[in-house]
């Protein structure tokens, strides 16, 4: 049979694709010690498809803090513990979030940091939910995650409440845009800014002449721009994330659509202006939160994040760091690990992280997020002004 | 309707459309000769992008002209692409050639996460910018805009959609295609070697499936290792829109399939009052696709289902 000697390469080159792709778990080190307390953190965002440039950076925020610790040697309730993350890959889509987040609950992790998107996050949360394990977002903004009632949901970012206000009433008054065209990427998270946006900038008197929609996969959109250049907008603004953002700003301009162009938090990345060149320039994005220069522990933070990933950061990851962190805090301050007891204390906590002071409404939101703008200026991020929340003076 | 914006989303069509019908081309290649859907196709198309890239960013670090240097990585992504086109028949298809139809096609699947990842680890998972290497000035075409990559892509897409109908039906090599597509094993009695025949088919295809990377990247300046999923199942829809098994019937779904999303997408809002938006765009494209099936069970231009059994 030597039809039988091709399969063996094949299966092989299988086999080791799926060992290199596999979920990454930090192995255990050390058989564990009788006295050693092994914590289990779930982390989940996309480490593959389109959005997984911003999954990996979320991963390595969360593991860094995790690294950190152990490092540090953390006790809780005099016993000596070790961290352990279980990282698992949501695909960014829904489905597989709600199979991600049962095999962290069958898994037994003590708290889950997660998800990246609001759409995954919210029916996850529902899992987490009911088998009573605190989950803090680092970065799902979608106001009906925390509005949902559920004990166990916590985030450590601005809502898509405040952001949308913030950059709805910077377009309408700031930037003075009577007609504004809006696109959104039909995701939990896109949706729900978008609509945010446009009530804040009708409200502050622009009139919304076109709302038109795209998927978080797409890379065409001349179609959409075409239909939105018939109706003059003085401004186009996408709810969606910056792999659709980078074609979308190119086509807009190559299709002589003279309009601004704005985001939300998915488009401020350092690839969006690295992708998109010279169209990036003018580009406006929000992030909650205050400038990463200008967070506390901000300049550390980047620089030791370099230092280990080779890379700048994406997005999110000085957040995952805080949601780390401010879980193990809670744990130490309640003396154990079990969700149960800690949860109560995580509710309360008050907690001086690197992006912000953290403390949490009835909710499970921020107390007092701030939201930056930010416009592409000379191929850089520059930021405009910091708004609402216990933020600093204005930058420069 | 105004006339300009009109004649902007037909040309925006156009583009789209080029680009699906030369990936259909290589569904519909295989397909009419084996009988099999290569869902790994869509995944050439990436690694033609992907190896265009690379060979790309090195040459013009090197120094040379950027007509040179976008002529030398389309030489150097078909190779790389219709070596990977010949892997995969002889590793994943061939064995299988006697086996029930269900499983070449589950291996054709596994080759095509199997090629993602293997990307994935390869190039990262972070977007790459896609150098410029034809000048994208804007040109004004009474009232809409069109680049000379756009033009290009329009023109090689015929060209080589031209080509390929002379090979198939004006030389040797394609009376032997045709002949293996017509039945196979009385292909083999004729003297027709069936199994360089399939191995130049999916040589040729992947060529094809390279030169659209390429296209595909320079049009939007981008290139990710995710790139050929969806590239890859529109193209599908447009080969099974034309005919699946048709050269022309895939040039024509894929053209139509292109010019229905663009127009679908521009004036389905405005049409209906505001009662549908372009989130009904692929909706719409596959209700036309589905309409088509109702009417034309084998497609546009499909051929007749008794022919090929």
């Amino acid at each position: 049979m030597p039809h039988n000697q091709l399969f063996l390469p094949l299966a092989v080159l299988c086999a080791a694709t799926l060992v290199a792709c596999g979920k990454s778990e930090i192995p255990p080190a050390t058989p564990t010690a009788a006295s050693e307390l092994v914590v289990k953190i779930g982390a989940s965002a996309p480490l593959t498809g389109p959005q997984a440039h911003i999954g990996k950076d979320n991963e390595n925020g969360t593991r860094m803090a995790i690294e950190d610790a152990n490092a540090k040697g953390v006790t809780i309730g005099g016993k000596k513990v070790r961290f352990e993350l279980l990282s698992e890959d949501d695909q960014t889509d829904p489905k597989t979030a709600t199979i991600v987040a049962q095999k962290l609950v069958d898994a037994k992790v003590n708290g889950v940091i997660g998800h990246l998107n609001s759409g995954t996050t919210i029916p996850a949360s529902r899992i987490y939910s009911d088998n009573n394990i605190p989950q803090i977002s680092p970065s799902a903004t979608a106001v009906s995650y925390t509005a949902q009632g559920f004990k166990t949901a916590f985030r450590v970012m601005a809502n898509d409440g405040q952001q949308g206000k913030v950059l709805g009433e910077y377009a309408s008054k700031n930037l003075a845009a009577k007609k504004i065209a809006v696109i959104d990427d039909r995701t939990a998270y896109g949706q729900g800014l978008a609509d945010e946006f446009a009530k804040a900038a009708q409200a502050g008197g622009a009139q919304i002449v076109a709302h038109e929609y795209t998927t978080d996969k797409a890379m065409d959109f001349t179609a959409v721009l075409t239909s939105i250049k018939g109706k003059q907008p003085d401004l186009v603004f996408f709810g969606g994330m910056d792999p659709q953002g980078v074609p979308l700003v190119k086509q807009l301009k190559a299709l002589g659509l003279n309009a601004k162009f704005m985001m939300g938090d998915g488009g401020y990345t350092p690839k969006l202006i690295e992708l998109a060149g010279t169209a990036a320039e003018g580009v406006y994005a929000s992030l909650p939160g205050v400038p990463l220069a200008q967070m506390p522990g901000g300049k550390d933070f980047s620089q030791r994040y370099e230092a280990k990933f080779k890379q700048p950061i994406q997005l999110y990851a000085p957040y995952c760091y805080d949601a780390v962190n401010v879980m193990i805090a809670a744990m130490q301050q309640a003396g154990s690990a079990e969700p149960a007891k800690y949860l109560p204390v995580l509710a309360k906590i008050s907690y001086d992280g690197v992006t912000a002071k953290i403390s949490f409404d009835e909710k499970g939101d921020l107390k007092g997020g701030a939201v930056t703008l930010y416009q592409v200026q000379q191929g850089k991020w520059q930021a405009l002004q910091t708004m609402g929340g216990n933020a600093p003076a204005a930058p420069h | 309707m105004p006339l300009d914006i009109l004649l902007q989303q037909i040309l925006n069509g156009l583009v789209q459309g080029s680009v699906y019908a030369l990936v259909a081309l290589g569904y519909t290649m295989v397909y009419g000769i084996l009988g099999l859907i290569n869902f790994a196709h869509g995944e050439v198309v990436m690694v033609g992008a992907m190896v265009a890239l690379s060979v790309s960013q090195l040459l013009l670090a090197a120094g040379l002209p950027p007509l040179l240097v976008l002529l030398l990585s389309l030489l150097a992504a078909v190779a790389v692409c219709m070596l990977l086109g010949y892997g995969i028949e002889r590793i994943a298809y061939r064995p299988l050639r006697n086996a029930p139809r269900l499983a070449p096609l589950i291996t054709a699947i596994g080759v095509s996460i199997v090629l993602q990842n293997l990307a994935m680890i390869f190039w990262g998972r972070e977007y790459h910018a896609f150098p410029q290497m034809l000048p994208s000035s804007p040109h004004i075409l009474a009232g809409a805009v069109i680049n000379e990559v756009q033009i290009t892509i329009v023109l090689v897409a015929l060209a080589v959609m031209t080509g390929l109908l002379l090979l198939v039906h004006r030389t040797r090599l394609g009376r032997a295609m045709r002949a293996v597509a017509e039945n196979p094993s009385a292909a083999a009695l004729m003297g027709v070697d069936i199994n360089s025949v399939i191995s130049i088919t999916f040589m040729l295809g992947s060529a094809l499936a390279a030169v659209a990377g390429i296209m595909v990247s320079a049009n939007y300046g981008i290139a990710h290792y995710y790139m050929g999923s969806i590239l890859g199942l529109k193209a599908f829809t447009a080969a099974v829109l034309g005919g699946i098994g048709n050269l022309r019937g895939a040039m024509l779904g894929g053209l139509l399939l292109g010019l229905i999303e663009s127009l679908g997408a521009g004036y389905i809002g405005d049409l209906s009052g505001g009662f549908f938006g372009s989130n009904y765009q692929d909706v719409f494209a596959f209700f036309v696709l589905i309409a088509v099936l109702v009417f034309r069970p084998s497609g546009l231009l499909g051929e007749r289902v008794a022919e090929r059994a």
